[in-house]
């Protein structure tokens, strides 16, 4: 105010002067239109983990709005559940079995779709198509696939000759887990392979010519110059693929519903059915909790990716 | 000489194996969901242990009645329009909230907006499985229970995350230079923003459209938690848990509708994917 009461001017204090207020308002700018979408975050995300945390400390049940505290009870109650132990190695079992072949396949995808052939969008376009269909009518495909009576699989390999008694795939544990890891791979895989596609893609053409000039061969290449250049971009399909096997849900409970005898649930059934078919909130928060670590470790792995990409350039 | 052209030609043997191989396994269950579909049931409820009835195949000319039974007979419309109802909703209130914070994490904040965009994409991880037991305390005390709007409610608390950091990875990929210059001649940022920005967005704009639809429609969970009356459904949570009569699977008709869900939603998708890609493996996770 000073400022603008002295009267010789001069420009370039005005120039100065009009550029903060208009800096100042561009910071009231940017809030205002940051703000509905963190209040929703903050509001629908954020006040829900943590009700979710209390919850798990809370006897309150689905029917009631009562809200007790229990303590550790819930928890209590859960480590000493045979039930939950099943389910925690069965995420674990699911998720590190489907995540590893998916590494397998997603690399070999990607060095197949970089290569240059006939059809080769259209087989890209193909390849996608498990990630794009919603996940619960895919599963329903596999359901039927997997059928004890009609099962298309068991057709084939009787006809191959490879299968001498029958697979009642939902009938038998083994079976049951191995069709759930399946339709994992299956619904992730596509996913990852486009992102190791892109990965490959801005890997610079002379480093793998380099190291051919330079006397690699196929396997050397692969394993020495390209697999290292590819290990951020890899891991980050790896974090994602880790995310949405080990929270989900859809899957086993459309294929198994736990079943056969409660042997293939996981985490997200088990506290789906403890907690809204139960209707014990407060167990069902507990359990879905231990994925929390799952989760924090993921966050960190892609923030110190983040960090080191961004020293890297 | 020979042994190298011999040696290419394995190799583009093995490649094409390797793309079929890929395809086959991609593309079987919707071949199975084509043929389930459309075949005949007596060609359809043939045991697999009758090795001489291929099941691969029509044997019997293809039929449209389960396709007939599911549009005459079957909720599945009420479905498609329940989902296309939450869909539009939920993609208004992601535009009305997402596209504005993309911009402003891309241009306003400076320093502390990157971390907060990554923030933003992080909290994307949280999963439905982590919130659907908080969330049915919160519908129960809204009264929201069993209602679409449960779910216009709380879809977008994905679909929010990830369309901002969508908009803002697309907002930084404009160039920078054009919105100085309009404002050295004479325009406010609010009228940059409305003039220049949002018309150079659009394609930003359609893919954020695209992807809160899909988000929409790859749900499960919330729905299933939420919904239980079979008119409220959703298309991805009714296919599945109410095509069914007493316990009997219309496989026809239920793989009818998985294929007719399925295959507009994954080519639109297809479309799209490139520029969500683009952003993952390039500059989004840099901040």
């Amino acid at each position: 105010m000073a400022l603008r009461n002295e009267a010789p001017a001069q420009v370039a204090t005005v120039a100065v002067f009009r550029h903060r207020t208009l800096a100042d308002r561009e910071d009231l700018l940017g809030r205002l239109m940051l703000a509905p979408a963190m209040a929703y975050v903050l509001l629908l995300v954020g006040a829900p983990l943590v009700l979710a945390l209390l919850l798990s400390f809370s006897a309150a049940t689905a029917g009631s709005l009562s809200f007790s505290w229990v303590g550790l009870r819930n928890f209590a109650t859960i480590v000493s559940d045979p039930q939950f132990h099943s389910a925690l190695s069965n995420t674990v079992l699911f998720t590190v079995v489907s995540q590893a072949l998916v590494v397998i396949l997603a690399t070999a995808g990607a060095f197949v779709l970089d290569a240059a052939f006939v059809g080769r969008r259209l087989v890209r376009f193909l390849i996608l198509l498990p990630w794009a269909a919603p996940v619960s009518l895919a599963a329903m495909a596999w359901t039927w696939i997997f059928d004890s009576t009609f099962s298309v699989i068991n057709w084939t390999l009787k006809v191959a000759g490879v299968l001498h008694g029958w697979f009642y795939w939902f009938g038998d544990p083994t079976l049951a887990k191995i069709a759930i890891i399946a339709v994992h791979v299956w619904r992730t895989f596509p996913f990852a392979t486009v992102i190791v596609l892109a990965g490959r893609a801005s890997i610079p053409r002379d480093i793998s010519e380099a190291a051919v000039i330079d006397g690699a061969g196929f396997w050397r290449k692969l394993f020495q110059v390209e697999m290292p250049l590819l290990l951020p971009i890899v891991t980050v399909a790896v974090l994602f693929g880790v995310v949405f096997t080990s929270t989900d849900l859809g899957i086993v409970y459309l294929l198994t519903r736990g079943g056969p005898y409660n042997s293939t649930h996981v985490l997200a059934s088990l506290a789906f059915q403890r907690g809204i078919l139960g209707a014990d909130l407060g167990q069902g928060a507990a359990i879905a909790l231990f994925l929390l670590p799952v989760l924090i470790v993921v966050a960190a792995a892609m923030l110190r990716l983040a960090r080191r990409t961004e020293v890297g350039t | 000489m020979t042994a190298r052209r011999a040696l290419r030609i394995v190799r583009r043997a093995i490649l094409y194996v390797a793309a079929t191989a890929f395809t086959v396994f991609a593309v079987m269950p919707f071949y199975w969901m084509i043929l389930t579909a459309f075949k005949t049931n007596q060609d359809l409820y043939v045991g697999a242990t009758d090795l001489s009835h291929v099941p691969w195949i029509f044997n019997q000319r293809p039929t449209l009645e389960h396709v007939k039974l599911l549009l005459a007979h079957t909720p599945y419309l009420t479905w498609v329009e329940n989902t296309v109802f939450i869909g539009a909703l939920v993609v208004l209130l992601t535009l009305i909230a997402a596209v504005p914070a993309g911009y402003s994490l891309a241009r306003l904040t400076g320093r502390w907006g990157e971390r907060l965009g990554i923030g933003i994409f992080l909290t994307y991880l949280i999963p439905p499985t982590l919130l659907f037991i908080p969330f049915a305390r919160v519908i129960a005390m809204l009264g929201l229970q069993n209602s679409v709007w449960a779910l216009v409610l709380v879809y977008p608390t994905f679909t929010i995350p990830f369309c901002t950091w969508l908009m803002m990875g697309f907002f930084r990929s404009v160039p920078r230079d054009i919105e100085d210059q309009a404002m050295i001649d004479g325009y406010s940022r609010a009228a940059v923003i409305r003039k220049i920005v949002l018309p150079l967005a659009i394609s930003g704009i359609l893919t954020v459209v695209i992807f809160a639809f899909t988000l929409v429609m790859q749900d499960f969970v919330y729905a299933l938690t939420f919904i239980s009356s079979v008119g409220k459904m959703t298309v991805s949570l009714g296919v599945p848990v109410a095509l069914v009569r007493g316990d009997v699977f219309y496989w026809g008709s239920l793989m009818a509708a998985c294929l007719i869900t399925s295959i507009p939603i994954a080519v639109v998708y297809n479309l799209f994917i490139d520029r969500f890609i683009a952003g993952l493996t390039a500059g989004a996770l840099k901040g």
